[in-house]
């Protein structure tokens, strides 16, 4: 009961904080409102473009919530985006030949595991080596894109090597659409299952109880006879997976081809997504839900007035300071201690 | 002749990062970890470009953009000190706010995305003294003194080490972060409103391109200590322009490689050294003073 009245405050907080920010820049509320619902939901377009903003994400913010739960904070969400999508491009051309089933397969499971690795190691860096893995992961993003900047004008490069992007996916290539006009493709189910499977994950089994434990208290983990540095080390590998798998499925089933503006920020716009739904699946699911009708709905929003997608990052940042300041009144309240 | 002017350019190029990384040392010397730069440089870049351009005097922008990052300081203190929240949460939040604000403002003010904005620039003195950057060597100087040679220093070091120890000894934990904190503020700030002034002369929406995050990272790599964060500032700098170089040559050589290069070095540098240098060790522990 409690914890229902928690996420209707939240909610309604959530709607206020957009309301304020329109109202601050001058906007007429009603007017904007309208024309983000419209963009976001109002026809099966609209429904389209909301289903392929949330799947990355979602993806990346509960890969986010997995290392984070686990004490490890992973700023290298988009790096490790970045990351497996370019691994999906050159399993293309490996396996290209083949058609579409194994690829798609393959494929997947490599951006997946790309991922992993690249955040494997950052992992790495810190339990071995001392390196903060906020360190290490801030700079292999623009190690990552980088190299991402050079490999679509090398290795990656188109054949008739003219363009800085890497071989467009013929339709038959990508991830099947259901309904060709709009966006959305068969990959976005891989969300529904991922969303559970964090969830089982970190609260059903014992794996997942030990990866919340070790962020909450790491000698207690390791009184208990395991090791925190295995187990930081694992929950990096389901962050940098989860990441990898969104750049994977974004590269098969969106873009359908990798560019230096491949990625928009998603790895770093799923960190406040992550924590606005308080590093918990479902939480996660519907914060990344909600920004995503944002993002989308924004595309309307910039053809008739002067504001576009940056205005979402503004009620980002007033939702994020808003929860910490609520939980810490709250904290006060729980003491009893006066401020 | 030359080699001076290859000097003041790779002087100019770390100036924004050097000025946000010798701020942010002083500010994680007291225990705080600002992971919020990138917003206050971005928000400092376009109060600084906005200031010039309605004043048409560079100095007002500067000082605005100066101003713009003390505030942007001033509201995350708020959360990280007075409430005791977790820091790097809160940079976050900061980096979003920054971000989103300054290129929500740019397109109210000047229009689309793709406009090309033209301010008052800062000027340099027989084409090459640029006054910011001829300051950065005190700068950094100051701040080495600040923080190893004054009583302040000596205090704030004890904040980030063991705070309960710098209380004890009279001194208010929280008053140490909260000017460590808005110091770091006003000199990210200055890198910030350099960025639009000096370097470019204008402002756009990827201005920063993530410097407020390398800052970060330089300071880990310059081993907390302001000649030392300078120095891996005046590295990176030069492995950008050795990059422009290079791309000038046109050899054909991957020049995106080497824009990558210091990043790695960076990286490996930090592998290689970082059990041997100690973080502060309260360092992005809130503090919450015993009643």
């Amino acid at each position: 009961m409690k914890e229902a009245l928690l996420v209707l405050a939240a909610g309604a907080g959530l709607a206020l904080l957009l309301v304020l920010t329109l109202a601050a820049f001058g906007q007429d509320v009603g007017t904007s409102l309208r024309l983000l619902a419209d963009g976001a939901f109002g026809d099966k377009y609209g429904i389209g473009r909301t289903a392929v903003r949330a799947c990355p994400l979602i993806l990346c913010a509960l890969g986010l919530t997995v290392a984070w739960r686990a004490g490890m904070y992973n700023i290298g969400g988009e790096g490790q985006y970045l990351t497996g999508a370019v691994a999906g491009g050159f399993i293309y051309q490996v396996v290209s030949g083949v058609g579409p089933v194994v690829f798609h397969v393959v494929g997947l499971l490599g951006a997946a595991a790309a991922g992993a690795g690249l955040a494997w190691f950052a992992g790495w860096l810190e339990v071995k080596r001392g390196v903060q893995v906020v360190i290490s992961t801030i700079l292999m993003n623009f190690i990552v894109l980088k190299l991402v900047e050079w490999l679509v004008r090398g290795p990656l490069q188109e054949p008739n090597g003219l363009l800085p992007t890497s071989e467009r996916l013929s339709r038959e290539m990508m991830l099947a659409r259901p309904d060709p006009q709009t966006d959305f493709h068969i990959g976005i189910w891989v969300v529904p299952i991922a969303i559970l499977a964090t969830w089982f994950w970190l609260y059903r089994t014992r794996a997942g109880f030990l990866n919340r434990a070790v962020g909450e208290n790491q000698h207690a983990v390791r009184a208990a006879g395991q090791k925190p540095a295995h187990l930081r080390l694992r929950a990096m590998m389901i962050s940098g997976a989860l990441c990898g798998l969104a750049g994977g499925i974004d590269y098969m089933g969106w873009a359908g081809q990798i560019s230096d503006g491949f990625s928009q920020e998603w790895g770093f716009i799923a960190i406040p997504v992550a924590l606005l739904g308080a590093l918990n699946p479902f939480g996660v699911a519907a914060a990344g839900v909600y920004f995503a009708a944002l993002f989308a709905g924004s595309k309307e929003l910039e053809r008739f007035s002067q504001l576009d997608s940056s205005v979402v990052l503004v009620v980002q940042a007033a939702a994020v300071l808003g929860i910490v300041w609520a939980a810490s009144w709250m904290k006060n309240r729980q003491q009893g201690g006066s401020e | 002749m030359t080699w001076i002017l290859v000097i003041i350019g790779i002087f100019r190029f770390a100036a924004p990062v050097a000025f946000a990384a010798i701020g942010e040392t002083i500010s994680e010397k007291s225990g705080l970890i600002n992971i919020g730069i990138e917003g206050i440089m971005m928000m400092a870049a376009f109060t600084a470009a906005l200031v010039s351009e309605v004043t048409g005097s560079p100095w007002l922008g500067l000082a605005a953009g100066a101003g713009g990052g003390l505030v942007m300081g001033d509201i995350q203190s708020g959360f990280v000190i007075r409430l005791a929240a977790d820091q790097i949460v809160v940079g976050m939040g900061l980096n979003l706010l920054g971000i989103g604000l300054s290129r929500t403002l740019y397109r109210i003010r000047w229009g689309g995305a793709d406009a090309i904005v033209q301010v008052p620039e800062l000027p340099d003195f027989g084409g090459w003294a640029d006054p910011v950057v001829l300051t950065l060597p005190f700068v950094a100087w100051g701040a080495h003194w600040l923080i190893f040679k004054s009583r302040w220093g000596l205090a704030a070091r004890a904040a980030g080490e063991y705070p309960e120890a710098a209380e004890s000894a009279g001194f208010s934990v929280q008053m140490i972060r909260f000017k460590a904190h808005l110091l770091g503020a006003l000199l990210a700030g200055v890198g910030g409103a350099y960025l639009s002034l000096g370097i470019s002369g204008s402002f756009s929406e990827e201005l920063t391109a993530g410097r407020g995050f390398v800052a970060i990272a330089l300071v880990t790599f310059g081993r907390w200590k302001p000649m030392g964060v300078l120095g891996a500032a005046l590295l990176i700098g030069a492995a950008e322009q050795l990059q422009f170089w290079l791309q000038g040559l046109g050899l054909g050589v991957p020049h995106q490689l080497f824009g990558a290069l210091p990043y790695v070095l960076a990286l490996a540098v930090l592998a290689a050294s970082v059990q041997r240098t100690r973080a502060p060790q309260a360092l992005a522990q809130p503090y919450i003073k015993v009643k």
